[in-house]
């Protein structure tokens, strides 16, 4: 192992096992996940190959036999707890990217949600046994977080009993869906349903898309992969057009509404059901963002203990760039966040399952604040997660552009994140509309409860003549209880001020929906309040469940440093709400740097505590060993471009026309055999090389031949007229 | 695939049009459009904001080229370059990185038979503008790195022996500085050179694994030959970095020379079309007379003999950053914005009255919040770093001649500018993509490309937060002049840049409502006032430190996080200054002046914003002022929508240029995203992967049955 990393493990202050358990949720959960993760890495059929030196196709290759080799072994090694299932892909995959992915997260759940007990029977069993293999198909080229844009149409056809599905404009055409493009063979689609003259908006229909045997787009539909992206490289996301295409009456997915034989539709009972998939998956996001930014933190801390640079003093050794207060500026304060995200990840998760039970007994009433809540901290973690991961690339130097860093990867990864499952700004503002109604409601004279029941401190607050003096000026900033209560009250103001500045307008405009776009920025500005308040009251209530002392101290810190932090970046907000006062923001600032010194002892300890495999992490610079150096040049040998250089025989073309040249240059100095065989192997070259062929407009080789005698008659003559010459008298010769 | 997409969108194109392109040579659609077969007609969506126009886009053009002589140059370039089809960067998005590279090589030995052609010398204004067209999408721009650290390092003699070379390609050159342990830190590198006086050579060599040369462009398969810094060691005293011209690769067969370990470090998050290389030297030995040696030389029996300041050798850097502004880094966020704006103007989504028609994203005001702040950065920047090229052009001469007093403020300028640009420009950017939705997650629209190309700038040629400290360096410094040790003021002289740190302290901003916060004047006191305020602060604190005990280093790194804040602020207010300033020159143009000044407001009312807790601290700004400057901001966001589209016209990129299906003039978004999507690979060469691996996923179930 690395001398720093030893040091810096020998040094800690706490045993990361301990915060591990933390974590994990329990030592059990710790142990069954090592196990799940050990059964992968001890099976000779796992290959982690490098994908950083594949082409687009290849990785595509790797993950369709990864995801295949998958199935089998889930089902070997009996594992189907979805809890379990997650740690199993981690290490599998790596980095979740699997086409037949949407098979098992979109294609069945959306079929257990919306299918009919016979539509299960029919289709369940083949989809889970993988004989058909489904996508889900909602995105519009034109249309994306807007569902109600959507203008896919699904006609129902009363004659033949069928839908007859089109894609009536460019904008309508699917696209996006992962696994579309070259996987799957079934799709479940997102179309405005029109039956008896009449649009009744959006419905499911199961669409086959491809030949059960050949895999050939069947007729009337246009497949194909969308083409290459930021990330996802393994993914073939895709587009499906389609024209007059017909579909069985029975492939609509009728749970809820329905359209009978002849045509007449049977309207749903309650859509409030649907929301569930959406608040599940963008709930896993919130923990998403957690471990994306955990592994960003791991790599980035570990490699800057590891790096040397400059000196703090002059003539002392160069110390570890960790050393530096700038340094543990940029990342201290990150890991406090990646720490906070897993709470609040944990916590998304317990209150889904929490709601889940209430809803299976008929209770929706939590379900407004949890979807208004997953939202915003969906959006809100995602964007801090974004930022900071590319916070971390950059604290690792030119190394972290590399991908031998792993950063990038784990950065175009993430940042869909921001965009997908709902675009971050609309969820920002899905939240803000929830925080309206309750601030309405308290205004009202009726309480709110859940996370927004601080609103309804607020009208008392606003009775008192003095605004300012209401608010506790006394902010401890020692305690996290103290800074809770101060994000709190930025909170309660922000939505205030959203609220009055969207009344003012609603006055003076004629339209609500004005009113709300001319108000979008405060509103989006409360939101990000709320959730930040959110995070820092679930972040200092963990610590109250922390048992070891040494953890508790440790995590304390972080907590005040994540607290702190965000009070010193918005300092706008806390002086202009006067929660806070200017020596207070002195001493704020004062306090992050003692509390960056306390932290530093810990920090390699903290990362290890995430407990990432090297496979996992992917990365040269975070390597747990530290042994940083020698593995990143064994790495670059591995590029193809050096490959191609071992093998001196297969010049790229480009340097073909270079060494020409210099040959050319040199040629009336050679000798008459020397000479012939330039004359030879220039002869073979150009007339192999298919570029040279297409340029010179024919095969023939006598043209060959006329090109060389130019070449060599004017050997002496500058390079670039040479080649100039050449081109010309190609174009005379075609001509 | 098959079947011909374009005939059915045509017709929809039809059906949607309602005006045709004027399609005569010389029209600016001609000149900046595709021309793709299929599209005949400008997107009504698009078009309609072009309708009105409330300034002089060709004027504005002018501007921003410095002049219409240039507009015209630079135009001609690029018809000269677009016009052939080898200059194509059409399918840059498909290639793997091999393709990439070659490609660029390919274009670059192109571009020099043109350049002959037509006469273009090195270093002339038409190569910049095809640099630009091309988006720097060429092989060896590291060769033009070592041509100019060549002049500005070597000998006249030096000179004329390499420049000619380099000049016809008869070598291939790189710039060897940065190593796998260290980069931006210049003393910590660790390659060596000894001068042996009996065979006066120098060995150069790596002595550890650290010291591998890792990084420089060109070098991984292309360069013959590297300037190497290394650490100069004459008579057995250590004389720091120095540079040297090694021969790494034979000119007959491109093989490494005996004691060269050379190669391609690997995939990157972009770059792919340059081959960054690693380098390893055993006891290279190399003559004499190949260390530059304009400023320091080592006589026939190994005395050294310096003939400049130690400074010099930052010389290279200077200019390597000021190139990189205009030349790399600003581009890159213009055709973010470009790209982004257009595309916003074209996407619908969702209503703003109930069963009203979908609108334009750029009409909700959290898109204008996103996008228009980056629009007048980008403005902002542009002047900024057009000034930055005039001073160092005015100072170069001069140091040329060994006259250094103007290096001192050129230096902290071009790192601190730097810094903020590259920074600034990579939130932009990658703001823009997200601006995009989905769509800016693919390829196709231009932006990641753009995002992974300019997130480099931020580290390379000096990590950022070294750069910034560079600069707070330099301002303690001023700042200690001025003040001496504690609040005594001397009326010391001081570079223009920090003169505000004399100018008499305001403790209060007098604006009294939202409309006084248009006014030039008084955005640029209030960053000179948080500016000066914050180089206060972090001197003091410093101060106090060392009056506790710490020693100058020691409180030096316990006070950095203090110095990036000072530095930041200074960097705000001199581009907030010489935007305004630029404004002051624009007096005969009224119609651009009104449309650059609301930039300008909304530049410095944004900056104000984000940073607001630095204006609140000391009470210069108050809640409700605050309030106020959000006010004035929100009302600007409104006024630039109107005229963004021609906003963004006005950097006047070709189509492909931007190579973007989302940010092409004709606004013809989707029609080109799927015809771009059909010609990718993984649409063209079938699925091997289904008959491997699907098909006998689907039927080993199938038997099972």
């Amino acid at each position: 192992m690395n001398q720093d990393l030893r040091r810096e493990r020998e040094a800690a202050s706490f045993n990361p096992e301990l915060l591990t358990h933390v974590l994990d949720g329990s030592p059990e959960n710790t142990r069954r996940r090592r196990e799940i993760e050990n059964l992968i890495l001890n099976d000779p059929d796992f290959q982690h190959e490098d994908l950083n030196f594949l082409t687009r196709s290849q990785r595509y290759e790797v993950a369709v036999r990864k995801s295949a080799n998958m199935v089998k072994k889930m089902r070997d090694f009996g594992i189907a707890d979805p809890e379990e299932i997650m740690w199993f892909k981690k290490v599998h995959l790596v980095n979740f990217v699997e086409p037949v992915g949407l098979n098992y997260s979109m294609f069945i759940p959306t079929l257990l949600n919306q299918g009919t007990t016979a539509q299960q029977e029919k289709w369940l069993l083949s989809s889970k046994g993988l004989q058909i293999i489904g996508t889900y198909a909602q995105t519009e080229m034109g249309h994306g977080t807007h569902l109600r844009g959507l203008e896919t149409t699904a006609t129902y056809d009363p004659e033949t009993q069928e839908f007859i599905l089109n894609s009536p404009t460019v904008t309508s055409i699917k696209w996006w869906p992962g696994g579309l493009g070259k996987t799957s063979n079934h799709a479940i689609v997102l179309a405005q349903l029109i039956t008896k003259g009449k649009c009744y908006g959006l419905h499911a229909f199961i669409v086959p898309i491809r030949e059960i045997g050949t895999h050939k787009p069947l007729p009337g539909i246009t497949v194909g992969d969308i083409g290459p992206k930021f990330g996802y490289d393994e993914m073939d996301n895709g587009y499906l057009k389609m024209d007059n295409y017909r579909i069985p009456r029975e492939n609509m997915l009728m749970k809820y509404a329905q359209v009978k034989p002849d045509g007449t539709y049977v309207k749903p009972v309650s859509n409030k059901l649907t929301y569930g998939t959406m608040v599940f998956v963008r709930s896993f996001l919130v923990g998403e963002a957690a471990r994306s930014l955990s592994k960003a933190c791991t790599i980035a801390i570990r490699y800057s203990a590891v790096r040397h640079q400059s000196e703090i003093k002059p003539g002392e050794p160069e110390p570890q760039i960790l050393d530096f207060q700038t340094q543990q500026y940029k990342l201290f304060p990150l890991l406090a966040t990646a720490y906070a995200f897993q709470f609040v990840g944990a916590y998304m998760k317990e209150t889904y399952h929490r709601i889940n039970e209430d809803i299976g007994h008929g209770d929706l009433s939590e379900l407004p604040e949890l979807h208004a809540l997953t939202a915003g901290l969906k959006a809100f973690t995602s964007w801090t997660t974004n930022a900071a991961i590319e916070a971390c690339r950059m604290a690792c130097g030119g190394h972290g552009y590399s991908h031998c860093s792993g950063l990038p990867n784990i950065y175009v990864t993430f940042t869909p994140t921001c965009t997908f499952e709902g675009e971050n700004t609309v969820m920002m503002l899905q939240t803000a509309r929830f925080l309206m109604k309750s601030y309405d409601q308290v205004h009202s004279g009726k309480l709110v409860c859940g996370m927004v029941s601080y609103l309804n401190d607020l009208p008392t607050q606003r009775i008192q003549p003095q605004q300012v003096a209401v608010w506790p000026t006394v902010v401890d900033i020692d305690s996290p209880d103290s800074l809770t209560e101060a994000y709190k009250l930025r909170a309660a103001r922000l939505v205030e001020i959203a609220a009055k500045n969207l009344q003012n307008e609603v006055i003076r405009r004629e339209s609500k929906e004005v009113a709300w776009n001319l108000t979008s920025v405060d509103l989006v500005r409360a939101s990000e309040a709320h959730c930040h308040y959110v995070v820092v009251k679930l972040f200092s209530e963990k610590l109250l469940k922390i048992q070891d002392k040494s953890i508790h101290t440790v995590l304390r810190n972080l907590c005040l440093l994540y607290c702190l932090y965000g009070i010193s970046q918005k300092a706008g907000d806390f002086l202009q709400g006067s929660i806070m006062t200017e020596s207070q923001i002195t001493q704020v600032n004062q306090r992050i740097k003692e509390l960056l010194t306390a932290v530093r002892p810990d920090a390699v300890a903290l990362v290890d505590a995430f407990d990432f495999k090297d496979v996992t992490l992917g990365s040269v610079l975070g390597r747990y060993d530290g042994n940083v150096y020698e593995h990143l040049f064994e790495w670059a040998k591995k590029s193809p471009l050096n490959k191609a250089e071992v093998q001196k025989n297969c010049v790229f073309p480009p340097f073909e026309i270079l060494h020409l040249n210099i040959k050319a240059e040199r040629i009336s100095e050679l000798t008459p055999l020397r000479k012939l065989w330039n004359l030879l192997w220039l002869f073979q070259t150009l007339y192999l090389s298919n570029r040279f062929r297409r340029e010179l407009g024919c095969s023939h080789s006598t043209q060959v031949f006329h090109f060389l005698n130019h070449l060599i008659t004017v050997g002496h003559v500058h390079t670039y007229t040479k080649l100039e010459y050449c081109n010309t008298s190609l174009s005379h010769t075609s001509t | 695939m098959e079947h011909e997409p374009g005939d059915w969108i045509l017709s929809k194109a039809q059906q949607t049009g309602t005006k045709k392109i004027q399609a005569r040579m010389g029209s600016p659609v001609h000149r900046v459009s595709l021309g793709d077969t299929w599209s005949t007609q400008v997107h009504p969506d698009i078009e309609s904001e072009r309708y009105i126009q409330s300034f002089n886009v060709e004027r504005l053009i002018n501007i921003l080229d410095g002049g219409a002589q240039n507009t015209a140059l630079r135009r001609k370039v690029e018809s000269i370059i677009h016009s052939d089809p080898e200059f194509s960067l059409k399918d840059n998005y498909f290639m793997t990185q091999n393709e990439r590279y070659e490609a660029a090589v390919k274009r670059k030995f192109h571009l020099q038979t043109i350049a002959k052609r037509q006469g273009w010398s090195e270093g002339s204004p038409e190569l910049y503008y095809s640099y630009r067209t091309l988006s720097g999408d060429l092989a060896f721009s590291i060769h033009m790195v070592f041509l100019k650290s060549l002049k500005s390092l070597g000998s006249e003699e030096q000179i004329a022996k390499w420049a000619p070379l380099c000049n016809d390609f008869q070598i291939i050159a790189t710039y060897a500085q940065t190593e796998l342990g260290h980069g931006t830190y210049l003393q910590g590198l660790e390659t060596e050179a000894t001068y042996d006086a009996a065979t006066q050579e120098f060995v150069v060599h790596s002595p550890t694994m650290t010291a591998t040369k890792w990084w420089p462009g060109d070098l991984g398969r292309s360069a013959t030959h590297a300037l190497v810094q290394a650490q100069l060691i004459c008579s057995g005293a250590r004389q720091g970095m120095h540079a040297f011209i090694v021969p790494i690769r034979s000119l007959q067969d491109h093989t490494p020379l005996p004691g060269v370990t050379v190669g391609d470090i690997g995939p990157k998050m972009g770059f792919h079309h340059i081959d960054h290389g690693f380098l390893r030297l055993d006891h290279v030995r190399i003559p004499r007379e190949n260390m530059l040696s304009r400023f320091a030389q080592v006589l026939p029996d190994g005395t050294y003999l310096k003939v400049g300041s130690l400074q010099i050798n930052y010389l290279s850097m200077v200019v390597m950053r000021v190139d990189l502004l205009l030349g790399e880094i600003i581009p890159m966020l213009q055709k973010a914005c470009v790209i982004a704006i257009r595309y916003s103007v074209i996407r619908h989504q969702s209503s703003l009255r109930p069963s009203g028609p979908e609108v334009k994203i750029l009409d909700y005001q959290t898109q204008q919040h996103k996008l228009l702040p980056q629009l007048a950065t980008v403005y902002a920047f542009h002047f900024l770093a057009s000034n930055l090229l005039k001073f160092f052009h005015s100072s170069y001469s001069a140091i040329l001649n060994r006259d250094f007093s103007h290096l001192p403020e050129l230096h902290a300028l071009s790192a601190g500018i730097k810094a903020l640009v590259s920074d600034l420009c990579l939130q932009g950017t990658e703001l823009c993509r997200r601006a995009c939705g989905g769509h800016g997650y693919s390829k196709l629209s231009g932006l990641p490309s753009l995002v992974s190309r300019v997130t480099a700038s931020c580290t390379y040629e000096g990590e950022n937060t070294v750069l910034y400290l560079q600069t707070a360096r330099f301002l303690v410094k001023n700042y200690l002049q001025v003040h001496g040790s504690l609040g005594s003021t001397s009326q010391m002289f001081l570079p223009k840049s920090t003169a505000y740190l004399t100018t008499p302290y305001q403790a209060r901003c007098p604006a009294q409502k939202a409309a006084d916060f248009l006014h030039a004047k008084l955005y640029t006191a209030a960053w000179a006032h948080v500016a000066a305020r914050l180089i206060k602060d972090s001197a003091h604190h410093l101060q106090t430190l060392m009056q506790s005990g710490a020693d100058w280093d020691e409180a030096w790194n316990q006070s950095t996080v203090l110095h990036l804040q000072a530095a930041k602020a200074h960097c705000y207010y001199i581009s907030v200054k010489n935007f305004t300033e630029t404004l002051d020159k624009l007096e005969n143009e009224p119609a651009i002046q009104q449309v650059l000044k609301r930039l300008c407001d909304l530049y410095a009312l944004h900056s104000i914003l984000t940073n607001s807790g630095d204006f609140l601290h000391d009470g210069f700004l108050s809640g409700t002022q605050v309030d106020a400057v959000r006010t004035a901001y929100l009302n600007l966001l409104l006024l630039i929508r109107k005229d963004a589209i021609l906003l963004t016209d006005a950097f006047d990129f070709m189509d492909h240029c931007l190579n973007s299906a989302l940010g092409c003039y004709d606004g013809n978004v989707y029609e080109r995203l799927f015809h771009w999507a059909q010609r990718s690979p993984t649409n063209t060469q079938g699925n091997p992967a289904y008959e491997k691996y699907i098909k006998p996923l689907l039927q080993s179930w199938r038997s099972k049955l």
